[in-house]
């Protein structure tokens, strides 16, 4: 991610995470923009599992998920094998970098020069449009949200509803300037504006580039969730359709897309299924009349095989990316997807992130948690998110003896100071005299103790040290 | 090394060493054993609750209620399968009467008429290879008779839904139909019409693909 990061002409400092931050709650509109949305999201995923055994149903997304991990480079192998069989051509990625390469490389061979996109956020890793524009090549967004994006040159704030951010008047404002609609807000005048506008560039679009939800290896099938319709236009309509997908995104049966699907949908955005599921398994066939000549399917690494190396890390790999942590994270819900700076926000961005960009730059990424425990609560796959989080913690101080650093730039928030306090703390525990010295001194020179300590009495009372030890205190009680 | 050898590597000697799969149990997405009307009513509750439109129909009064239907949106015209049962009964219909709109068969390479298809067809109509009654969905596999884009530019699609095809859930659907024996190139699940919710969380319909999903169930 580090070279991709280049191409981005909006390139965000994943550092400053805490000026945005400040930022954002200090904007009243960002404020009532995210919290209406996922407000509404929460509701409506609670009742779409209604009736539902859902613990039993994320016992089961859980286990489709870590089999498939289990199994990883053979099902990847049995995917490729299943696909070539079914004329479609595989490449391989170990970063965005490649993986731009490759989709320019198809694009070249065939001279196009536009490319229609639907949703991928793994296109968003490799900064694919941004990459394709240098090489001439005019890429454009056709999910509603992410053409919104596209216009107002931002990047998404959500996995799901990447404009969430934005309410009408914003979106109307900003048709009107970029594309010339009417200023309104009717939400249905401003769509079939929309539709008008896309229509021509789906017909006249070269190459189409999707993502994928799911990679079938029995069947050698490529699954899409979507509601608008535009995945399948991309998929359908230009001759050559380019799918872009994580490595991990393959499962080995058919029948663990319906497990898959059934929590997916309900998790993101409440709803039961989504308008259209769509599944791929070859281009166009001499007798067919429509379809692409031509599917390629890049598997894309970028990071997911370092992961894949820890038992604890792991669990990362198992995201369905519903976006549902988002939705119930207070955080994200206060600051927006923005602030993160990252292509994935949220809390599977804080433990996601870490690894593709590094602890260095993303150190502030797993501290930027409540540990409330609700993103882990209504996961899935039931991923241990808040564990991880904690685990990130230790390794961006360095980690510990149980668990040693593997994640690149780990250490990066270590403090001199702050870790000689500590050993030394550590060591006066375990040193009676020297304890007893220390608290009686403390308890003794209270007065000299600082009233600010730093962020935590920002909005807390500086706790005061009592003017007697407990051992004391005990003594005197008698016991 | 290819970066194919050494993604597969990297993964094939991870330092955490081999993991163990766990086992999968799917009995929680079965449902009872629900009849045919039982199954017909859920479809219908769930199919319109995301504003597909369902009518009720036989083997003898679905061209009938397809002229009315087409008839109050006005449709000029509407795409047929050329080889399929239901554009045969549709052709042989309309030698005798009036009220159906022109029909259109989808015959040629797409290549040869895109901006007809684009631009100038009102409706649809497809058969469908059953549907799921808990989720209110479509299951299409569309052919040389009946390619990928009937069920998607048109403003209006109109799909067939046989009663006695009718599965209660996805994973029944998929191994009753032996999916895994073989997919075709293009296969769907549709559940009402194309719709969006990006802007402010509105929905509004008809985005890309069509406005309106009208379901003739045969009972």
């Amino acid at each position: 991610m580090s070279d991709t990061a280049r191409h981005s002409p909006h390139h965000v400092d994943v550092k400053e995470f805490h000026p945005r931050a400040h930022e954002a709650l200090h904007n009243p509109q960002i404020r009532q923009n995210f919290r209406k949305a996922m407000d509404g999201l929460m509701t409506k995923r609670k009742s779409a599992f209604e009736g539902w055994d859902l613990e039993t149903l994320r016992d089961l997304g859980a286990n489709v998920r870590m089999r498939a991990l289990a199994n990883l480079p053979d099902l990847l192998e049995q995917l490729e094998q299943k696909l070539t069989e079914n004329s479609i051509k595989v490449h391989w990625a170990v970063d965005g970098d490649e993986a731009c390469r490759i989709v320019r490389d198809i694009c070249k061979a065939r001279d196009a020069k536009t490319v229609i996109k639907g949703k991928s956020m793994v296109s968003e890793e490799m900064e694919l449009n941004h990459y394709l524009k240098e090489q001439g090549i005019e890429a454009l967004e056709s999910d509603l949200g992410e053409y919104i994006v596209q216009l107002a040159e931002e990047t998404p704030s959500h996995i799901i509803m990447p404009a969430i951010h934005k309410n009408t008047g914003e979106i109307s404002k900003l048709l009107h300037e970029k594309t010339g609609t009417d200023l309104s807000n009717d939400v249905e005048y401003l769509t079939a504006a929309a539709r008008l506008q896309l229509r021509e560039k789906f017909m006249n679009a070269d190459v189409g580039v999707s993502g994928v939800n799911f990679a079938v290896a029995e069947t050698g099938t490529l699954c899409l969730v979507e509601n608008e319709g535009n995945g399948r236009m991309t998929t359908t309509v230009p001759k050559c359709h380019i799918a872009v997908t994580g490595i991990e995104k393959v499962v080995p049966n058919l029948e663990d897309v319906s497990a898959l699907l059934a929590l997916l949908t309900r998790s993101a955005t409440g709803q039961h299924i989504t308008t259209y599921f769509n599944m791929i398994s070859g281009p166009r066939k001499a007798e067919e009349l429509d379809g692409p000549e031509e599917v390629h399917v890049v598997l894309v690494d970028n990071g997911r095989s370092s992961i894949y190396q820890d038992d604890e890390l792991l669990d990362t790999l198992r995201c369905i990316r519903c976006g549902a942590c988002m939705n119930h994270c207070p955080v994200y819900t206060r600051v927006g997807g923005h602030t993160y700076g990252t292509t994935y926000p949220g809390p599977i961005g804080k433990i996601l992130m870490p690894h593709l960009i590094g602890l260095d730059e993303g150190r502030h990424l797993p501290s930027a948690s409540s540990l409330c425990g609700a993103c882990g609560e209504v996961c899935p796959v039931k991923i241990p998110i808040p564990d991880l989080l904690v685990r990130l913690r230790q390794e961006s101080v360095d980690g510990d003896k149980l668990h040693p650093a593997k994640v690149r730039g780990h250490g990066a928030k270590r403090n001199a100071v702050e870790a000689m306090i500590w050993k030394g703390w550590s060591w006066m525990h375990a040193h009676p005299g020297a304890y007893r010295f220390g608290t009686n001194l403390a308890a003794r020179f209270r007065m000299l103790q600082p009233g600010k300590m730093g962020s935590w009495t920002q909005f807390r009372t500086s706790p005061k040290l009592a003017p007697k030890t407990l051992h004391e205190q005990l003594k005197e009680r008698g016991q | 090394m290819s970066s194919r050898d050494t993604i597969l590597q990297r993964l094939r000697n991870r330092t955490g060493g081999e993991l163990t799969a766990p086992e999968c149990d799917f009995s929680v997405l079965k449902r009872p054993d629900w009849s045919t009307t039982e199954r017909i009513a859920l479809f219908e509750k769930m199919i319109e609750s995301v504003h597909g439109e369902v009518h009720h129909c036989t083997e003898d009064s679905w061209v009938d209620r397809l002229a009315e239907i087409l008839g109050t949106r006005g449709a000029r015209n509407l795409l047929i399968p050329k080889e399929h049962e239901i554009g045969v009964k549709l052709r042989s219909a309309t030698l005798g009467r009036e009220d159906l709109p022109h029909l259109l068969i989808y015959d040629e390479p797409i290549e040869s008429w895109q901006s007809v298809l684009f631009n100038d067809v009102d409706a649809s109509i497809t058969s469908t290879r059953g549907g799921i009654a808990e989720t209110g969905s479509l299951i299409l596999w569309p052919n040389s008779d009946e390619p990928r884009l009937m069920s998607l530019v048109a403003p209006i699609h109109i799909a067939v839904l046989f009663a006695s095809e009718l599965y209660t859930t996805f994973h029944e659907a998929m191994q009753v139909q032996n999916w895994k024996a073989g997919m075709p190139t293009n296969a769907l699940l549709i559940s009402g019409p194309s719709k969006t919710a990006d802007i402010e969380q509105t929905l509004a319909y008809g985005v890309h693909g069509p406005k309106e999903l009208i379901v003739l169930i045969i009972e």
